[in-house]
């Protein structure tokens, strides 16, 4: 006789789930490392840092990002910066992927494979041409100049794409009896149904846009147009020495912060938006 | 039937034009407007002389790129296969529809919502000699210290421990997907046959994904080939270039020493390595399915 069957026998178990807990504890020890760092008096780590396993611990460092300016300013910089390029791909994307997915115009086929293929440019290819580029049209440190690349992200259309696929066919041609344009068709009754979509698609850009590291390098040389990401590498170019490894860490936790909250909030949207194209 | 707007037409292509106008402008048009540099003599103030490929040679002999070549192969052969497996592993150990599982699901996935400067500052704090982690660690144990991001031989190692801890959340979660996928029933039949779980991880589990599992090697490979925020922020491509991958060629020759021919020239010899890996790891992916 067969023994019962349990769906989890071949797929996981008890052993590997605890192994894997143990390897989760030795990825959070660094972490854990910087934020007790970030609690500690500068001038008590200067002494040695095995105090972080043992109290007093201090706002300070976390006080002290208040009071200097330019953080705010690049924090600001980041939230435009995102923000923008969110919504222009959320715009362009759910467009296209309604055209590739549910129309039919002369070459579709052909161009949704040419956009396909740009996924696998890597940006370095480009970069020095598209550097060139804005420079002609003056778009170097500013908000365009750096919103802007992101808008040509063939991933969103992709997407989008796929999503407006899912949607069964009868529920536009319900709406195609009433001879209601495509326009109409994509507005009124198939946008509302990719809401939940949209906002996979708009929390995994923002959390690209705000992480990008290598256009915002090139593009934005002045200080004032740094985003939070290139300002805080910036003052990690004369490290620990001289602000102290508690300040340091601090401002490392306090621009983690958005996005660590944006992650526990819509963590199960951003796990659909990365798995988005395996699942088919 | 009404009259169908999915006929084909040019104004249905309006839905599709702002987005293919960006992409034109911001990707097509570089692209080919980045082959064109690398094959002419540019001066800063714009002017342009064709030179064919002579900006390649001086790339292709130049000992600084054949050394971040050799780091950045080294770094993406060892990088990748580490990758996938630990991605499979805790794809297989998370499969899981628990509570515990879906919370450490999320905590492996976590650290890729850093970004590079976080993720740098964290690793660089850790193996700070004296005062990091890895120092206090040691120090516990009585071990000799290492100089892991001053060292050769350790620098490039070290970029390579905080980008499997960065970006290990993305073939985790990619595999996961294709997991829980595969039909139930094949497991059924195999708990009939009474399979072992190693019979049922080899014959069911691995074939069902293998499709999965290929995508996600040509991905890391892809983003793997474009290590540059670590090299920078960690080690300066250093000790002695031993830790400087090819985009940081790039970014040097390109944007500090200003020489568009030659850093173009070397964006699109990365660009063909990209390529070729990609495609070699594709063909043998097929390769094996085809037996």
């Amino acid at each position: 006789m067969a023994r019962p069957y349990d769906p989890d026998t071949f797929t996981a178990h008890r052993r590997l789930f605890w192994i894997s807990a143990v390897f989760a504890v030795i990825m959070l020890a660094p972490v854990a490392w910087i934020v007790g760092l970030s609690f500690k008096d500068n001038a008590e780590l200067m002494v040695g840092t095995q105090s972080v396993f043992s109290p007093p611990y201090t706002l300070a460092n976390y006080v002290n990002i208040f009071k200097s300016s330019s953080v705010f300013g690049w924090l600001w910089n980041s939230i435009i910066v995102a923000t923008g390029q969110t919504i222009g791909v959320l715009i362009l994307s759910s467009m296209a992927g309604y055209a590739f997915a549910r129309l039919e115009f002369p070459f579709r086929k052909t161009l949704f494979i040419i956009v396909l293929f740009g996924l696998a440019v890597p940006e370095q290819a480009i970069i020095i041409a598209r550097h060139q580029m804005f420079n002609w049209f003056a778009l170097h440190n500013t908000y365009l100049g750096l919103i802007l690349p992101g808008m040509s992200s063939a991933f969103g259309v992709y997407l989008m794409t796929q999503f407006f696929r899912a949607i069964p066919k009868e529920i536009d041609e319900a709406a195609l009896l009433d001879n209601a344009s495509a326009w109409r068709i994509f507005w009124k009754v198939l946008l509302p149904l990719t809401l939940p979509a949209q906002a996979t698609l708009g929390i995994f850009t923002f959390l690209m846009a705000w992480n990008d590291y290598w256009w915002p390098l090139i593009s934005a040389t002045k200080k004032e147009m740094f985003t939070l990401t290139i300002g805080i590498a910036s003052s990690q170019s004369n490290f620990a020495q001289s602000e102290g490894l508690g300040f340091l860490t601090a401002q490392a936790v306090f621009a983690s912060l958005p996005v660590v909250v944006v992650y526990i909030f819509f963590q199960r949207h951003i796990v659909t938006a990365v798995s988005g194209g395996a699942v088919k | 039937m009404a009259r169908s707007y999915r006929r084909s037409s040019w104004a249905n292509g309006l839905f599709a034009l702002p987005f293919l106008i960006f992409f034109v402008v911001l990707l097509v048009f570089p692209l080919i407007w980045g082959m064109w540099l690398s094959l002419n003599k540019v001066d800063l103030f714009g002017g342009a002389q064709f030179i064919g490929l002579k900006n390649y040679s001086p790339v292709l002999k130049d000992p600084v790129f054949a050394q971040a070549v050799r780091n950045t192969v080294l770094f993406v052969a060892v990088s990748v296969p580490t990758l996938v497996t630990l991605g499979l592993f805790l794809a297989l150990a998370l499969n899981k529809a628990s509570r515990g599982s879906s919370f450490l699901r999320g905590l492996f996935f976590s650290s890729s919502i850093l970004s590079v400067t976080i993720v740098t500052l964290i690793w660089r704090i850790v193996f700070i000699p004296g005062d990091g982690l890895m120092s206090v660690i040691f120090d516990h144990f009585g071990w000799a210290q290492i100089g892991f991001l001053s060292e050769r031989g350790w620098s490039l190692f070290s970029v390579g421990v905080a980008t499997v801890w960065w970006s290990l959340g993305l073939p985790m979660i990619l595999i996961l997907a294709a997991l829980q996928q595969i039909p139930k029933d094949l497991y059924e039949a195999a708990a009939l046959d009474n399979a072992s779980k190693w019979r049922g991880l080899t014959r069911i589990t691995l074939p069902s994904i293998k499709g999965t599992l290929a995508m996600v090697a040509i991905i890391q490979i892809v983003l793997q080939f474009q290590l540059f925020g670590q090299a920078q922020l960690m080690t300066n491509g250093g000790p002695a270039g031993s830790s400087r991958p090819i985009v940081m060629y790039i970014y040097e020759t390109g944007f500090v020493r200003w020489e568009i021919g030659m850093g173009t020239a070397a964006s699109e010899i990365l660009f063909l390595i990209i390529l070729a890996a990609a495609m070699v790891q594709y063909w043998l992916s097929t390769r094996k399915e085809e037996q």
